[in-house]
């Protein structure tokens, strides 16, 4: 990778530079945090850990039952169907709006980083909602010339508790040409 | 039954026992679907060949972070809590793989507010290929008094690299 100054990306726009650091498309899952989910993705990671299984457990350690941590994301995945939706929901929309908004069209995520806060509990109603974080100058890199941003998505509770953070890094290009690496 | 992991216990180099796992269309299926992922290159081979290019389905990313979490926790037993996770995915895994869980104990600290944490690299191993990788910190207990699922607000610190490490 490189960060030559290049003139052959447009400069970032005013209203891309304005998201950094607001909120955007904050929505709530569609179901409360339920135990039968939390059951299947531990008979399907053969997961035995007590603290899922064994009440006593739970309410020793936890003071009740609670999610596995890596289900964040779970409780907030859209059904595949639900009355009067024409189009799939797309996931990370403030990245796919990147994407447009800088007229990159080919993007990666280069990494995922999972933060774990308070325990994500039976009932609970999980919202979430995604912030930009920063947007790179222009990069070289051997898929093509674009830039690396970063997006948050922040998991929160009914009770306005964080519960989790997903961090995206991407990075948006337009590929090489002619073969160039 | 054998008491859970203390964070004294651990020190680096630590390399907590391997994981082996013969994965099928079942592993892949089940998966995806407990993680409420319903694309189709993790449940129709014909889409995953001829659309994906890839030579069957596959496992899906959270489900591959359940894998992980379920290896941890093997080790350090219910008191083990998760703080951070960072993945990095090189390749994927398909049926008739096998897929061996290992790790290293990379760092131990206590940290400011007395939460000790260990730092472990984890590789999803297919033959000699790591398909991913993750980086994951967890809390133990400091004592057979200490619980870190009782940590809330400013006493939980999962994001804060090691000040007051030990």
């Amino acid at each position: 990778m490189n960060d030559t100054p290049a003139t052959d990306l447009a400069a970032i726009p005013t209203f891309v530079l304005d998201r950094v650091g607001q909120v955007q498309y904050e929505e709530e899952g569609g179901f409360p945090v339920e135990h039968g989910y939390i059951w299947t993705t531990c008979a399907a990671t053969e997961n035995g850990n007590p603290l899922f299984w064994d009440a006593d457990v739970a309410a020793d350690l936890t003071d009740g039952p609670i999610a596995p941590p890596t289900m964040l994301s779970v409780w907030f995945r859209p059904h595949h169907w639900s009355p009067g939706r024409t189009e799939p929901a797309v996931p990370l929309q403030a990245h796919f709006d990147l994407k447009v908004d800088l007229d990159l069209p080919e993007a990666i995520i280069s990494s995922n980083t999972i933060t774990f806060h308070d325990p994500v509990r039976i009932g609970d109603r999980i919202r979430s909602r995604q912030v930009l974080k920063s947007v790179s100058e222009p990069k070289t890199t051997k898929l093509g010339r674009g830039r690396f941003w970063v997006i948050d998505v922040e998991y929160l509770n009914q009770n306005d508790a964080l519960v989790g953070v997903e961090s995206y890094t991407a990075f948006g290009y337009r590929r090489n040409e002619g073969g160039a690496s | 039954m054998t008491r859970d992991l203390l964070h004294g216990d651990v020190s680096v180099g630590d390399t907590p026992p391997p994981l082996g796992v013969d994965v099928t269309a079942t592993t892949v299926v089940l998966g995806a679907l407990a993680s409420r992922d319903w694309r189709p290159m993790h449940h129709d081979k014909d889409f995953a060949v001829e659309r994906n290019g890839t030579q069957d389905i596959f496992l899906n990313t959270p489900n591959q972070a359940a894998w992980f979490e379920r290896y941890v926790t093997d080790w350090t037993g219910p008191t083990g809590r998760l703080g951070r996770m960072t993945f990095r995915m090189n390749t994927s895994v398909f049926p008739g793989d096998h897929m061996v869980f290992d790790a290293t104990v990379t760092g131990t600290h206590v940290d400011a507010v007395g939460c000790g944490w260990v730092e472990l690299d984890v590789a999803l191993m297919v033959g000699e290929v790591a398909t991913t990788t993750c980086a994951v910190r967890v809390a133990l207990p400091v004592d057979d008094d200490d619980n870190p699922w009782n940590r809330r607000g400013d006493a939980w610190r999962p994001g804060t690299e090691g000040e007051g490490s030990t």
